[in-house]
C-alpha cells in the first residue's frame, strides 16, 4: 500500500534527515515509528505528505509515486490520509464543529452529510457535548480527540499520528491511542510516531526504529528499544 | 457543487472577518486612511480644474477707443467682431457708463472725484469688451483688431489702446501657476496614496501572515487553492467596501466644513454640492477602489502560504 523505495532526505546544508529508507506498509496494518527526537520519524511523514520532497529514492502510494502528482491529485490524495499533529493544528477561530466540517466542505461533502457525520465523529471521540466551544476552549486532550475526529471524518484509507501523545498527560495519552486502536480495528492504516516507551510496549504491534535518519530495527510484534 | 463552494467561501470570509473583530477593525482603519487620499485626490483635481477654467473665462479683450471715436464707428467695429467665428460676446460699454461705473468705484475717493471735476470734461473712452469662444483664439483677435485688415483704415485711428497685451502676460503667469500647483498637487497626492496603498497592503499581508498556520493545515486536509484563497479574498472585499462606505459617510462633515471657505477660496466651487453632485461618481470611484485593493492585496498575499 505504501512503499518508500531507498529514500534520502538532505536538507540544505549537508544535514542528513533519512538516509537509504526502504520499507513497505500493508492495509490495516498499525505501524509505529520510534527514535528520539532528530531521528528522522516527522521527515519521514512529511515526504509520504510531499510537504518535502526526497532528496533521492521514490514515495509510492498503491501503484503512483506521490511526488509526480499533480495539484489537483494531490488535494485528492491527502483527503485519503488523515493527520493528526503533536500540535494538534486546529483552526483557532472556528469551532469544533467547523473545524471538522472544514474538512468535509474541502472535499466537497454535501450540507447533509456534514450534519448528521460532524456530530457522529465527535461521538466516536467521546466529545458530543462540545460541538460549538473553540479551540482554546478546551484541554489538550479534547484538542488532540478534536485533531483524530477531523483525520477521521472523511473515512481515510491512512491515519497518520506523528507524536499525537507529545503534549498530553498519560491518562489523555492513554486515551488517544486507544482511540487510534479503535479506528485501526474498524480497518484504517495507522501510522503512529512516538518516543514514549510505556506506549509502544503496551501496543505489542509493528515497530520500525529509526536512528541518525537510519531504520535500524523494524519488527513485526516490537518493543521500544534503542 | 460550483455553486455550493461558492456559497462556503462567502460565508467563511464573512465569519472570519466579523471573528478577528480587532485586525478587521485596524485593517478597515488603514484602508479609509487610503481611500480618503484617493478621494482627496478627486475633490483636489475638481477644485484646480474649476479655478483654472473660471480665472480662463475671466479672461476677455478690452478695446478702448479715444475719447473723440463716434460712437456710430465704434458700434459698426463691435459688429464686424461680432461677426468672427471665434467671438462669443462683445459687450459696449459707451463714454457715459463708463464714467458711471468709475465714479461709482471711487464714490468714496474725494480726491479722485474732486480731480474728476476740476477736469470738466468726460476723460474716459468708450470700450468693448470681447469674449472669445476659447482663450487661445484671444491672440488672433488681438491681431485681428492691431492689424485692422477687416476694417476700413479709419478704424485703427480711433483705437486707443488694446490691454490683450499688458494682461496677457499676467493671464500667462497665473495659468503656469495654476498648472504648475495642479501638477505638484497631483504628484503630492499620488505621492501620498502609493505609501497608504502600500501600507493598506502590508496591513492585510499581515492579517494573513497570522493565518499561516492555518493555510498549511488547510493544505494538508487537501483543501483546493481556490477554496482556501477564497474566504481571504472574501474578507480583502469586505474590507474594501465597509472602509469606502465609512470614507464617504466621512466626506460629508469635512466637505460640509470645508464648503464655505472652498466657495470663498476658490473661484465659486462650493466642494459640498460638488460633492453631493457627482456622488454616484465618487461613490463608484470609493467602492471600487476599495474593493479592488483589498481583494488584490489579499490575493497576493496568500500565495506566499500556498506553496506546501
Amino acid at each position: 500500500m505504501i512503499f518508500f523505495d531507498r529514500v534520502t532526505k538532505i536538507y540544505p546544508e549537508n544535514s542528513v534527515a533519512v538516509e537509504d529508507a526502504t520499507f513497505s506498509i500493508e492495509p490495516k496494518e498499525f505501524v509505529s515509528i520510534v527514535g528520539q527526537s532528530g531521528a528522522g520519524k516527522t521527515t519521514l511523514l512529511k515526504l509520504f505528505l510531499a510537504e518535502e520532497h526526497p532528496t533521492e529514492g521514490r514515495v509510492f502510494y498503491e501503484s503512483t509515486d506521490i511526488h509526480q502528482l499533480g495539484k489537483s491529485e494531490m488535494n485528492a490524495f491527502r483527503r485519503k490520509v488523515g493527520m493528526v499533529f503533536q500540535d494538534f493544528r486546529l483552526l483557532a477561530n472556528k469551532t469544533v464543529y467547523e473545524n471538522i466540517a472544514f474538512t468535509m466542505e474541502a472535499s466537497g461533502k454535501s450540507e447533509e452529510e456534514i450534519q448528521s457525520d460532524v456530530p457522529h465523529v465527535l461521538e466516536l471521540v467521546d466529545l458530543g457535548d462540545k460541538l460549538w466551544s473553540f479551540p482554546h476552549e478546551l484541554s489538550g486532550g479534547e484538542k488532540q480527540r478534536v485533531a483524530i475526529a477531523r483525520a477521521l471524518v472523511n473515512q481515510p484509507d491512512i491515519i497518520i499520528a506523528d507524536e499525537p501523545t507529545g503534549n498530553l498527560d498519560p491518562v489523555n495519552a492513554d486515551d488517544v491511542i486507544q482511540i487510534l486502536k479503535k479506528i485501526n480495528d474498524f480497518g484504517t492504516t495507522v501510522i503512529l510516531t512516538t518516543h514514549n516507551k510505556g506506549i509502544i510496549d503496551g501496543l505489542g504491534k509493528r515497530v520500525i526504529a529509526m536512528e541518525n535518519g537510519r531504520i535500524i530495527r523494524d519488527d513485526k510484534q516490537g518493543k521500544y528499544f534503542i | 457543487m460550483f455553486w455550493i463552494n461558492v456559497k462556503r467561501i462567502i460565508r467563511t470570509g464573512f465569519f472570519n472577518f466579523w471573528r478577528n473583530g480587532t485586525v478587521s477593525l485596524a485593517s478597515v482603519l488603514i484602508m479609509v486612511v487610503t481611500l480618503t487620499v484617493v478621494g482627496s485626490l478627486l475633490f483636489s483635481g475638481a477644485i484646480l480644474n474649476t479655478s483654472l477654467n473660471e480665472l480662463r473665462n475671466k479672461v476677455d479683450v478690452n478695446v478702448t477707443f479715444i475719447t473723440t471715436a463716434p460712437e456710430e464707428d465704434i458700434l459698426n467695429i463691435k459688429n464686424s467682431l461680432e461677426s468672427l467665428p471665434e467671438v462669443s460676446q462683445v459687450v459696449y460699454t459707451s463714454r457715459e457708463e463708463a464714467l458711471e461705473a468709475f465714479k461709482n468705484r471711487h464714490q468714496n475717493d474725494q480726491s479722485i472725484l474732486a480731480a474728476l471735476d476740476e477736469l470738466g470734461e468726460n476723460p474716459l473712452g468708450a470700450t468693448l469688451a470681447v469674449k472669445a469662444k476659447d482663450p487661445s483664439q484671444y491672440q488672433s483677435i488681438a491681431e485681428f483688431l492691431e492689424g485692422g485688415s477687416a476694417l476700413s483704415p479709419s478704424v485703427t485711428s480711433i483705437v486707443d489702446r488694446i490691454n490683450y497685451f499688458q494682461n496677457k502676460t499676467a493671464i500667462d503667469k497665473l495659468t503656469s501657476i495654476i498648472d504648475s500647483a495642479n501638477r505638484l498637487g497631483l504628484a503630492v497626492a499620488l505621492f501620498f496614496a502609493v505609501i497608504s496603498i502600500i501600507i493598506a497592503f502590508n496591513t492585510v499581508r499581515l492579517t494573513i501572515y497570522i493565518a499561516r498556520d492555518e493555510i498549511s493545515v488547510m493544505r494538508l486536509v487537501g483543501a483546493s487553492t481556490s477554496y482556501i484563497q477564497g474566504p481571504f479574498v472574501v474578507v480583502g472585499v469586505i474590507y474594501g467596501l465597509v472602509a469606502g462606505l465609512l470614507t464617504l459617510l466621512l466626506f460629508l462633515p469635512i466637505t460640509y466644513w470645508l464648503g464655505k471657505a472652498t466657495q470663498n477660496f476658490f473661484i465659486g466651487l462650493n466642494i459640498f454640492s460638488y460633492y453631493l453632485h457627482n456622488f454616484l461618481q465618487i461613490f463608484l470611484i470609493i467602492i471600487g477602489a476599495g474593493i479592488i485593493l483589498g481583494a488584490v492585496s489579499s490575493a497576493l498575499a496568500i500565495r506566499k502560504y500556498l506553496k506546501v
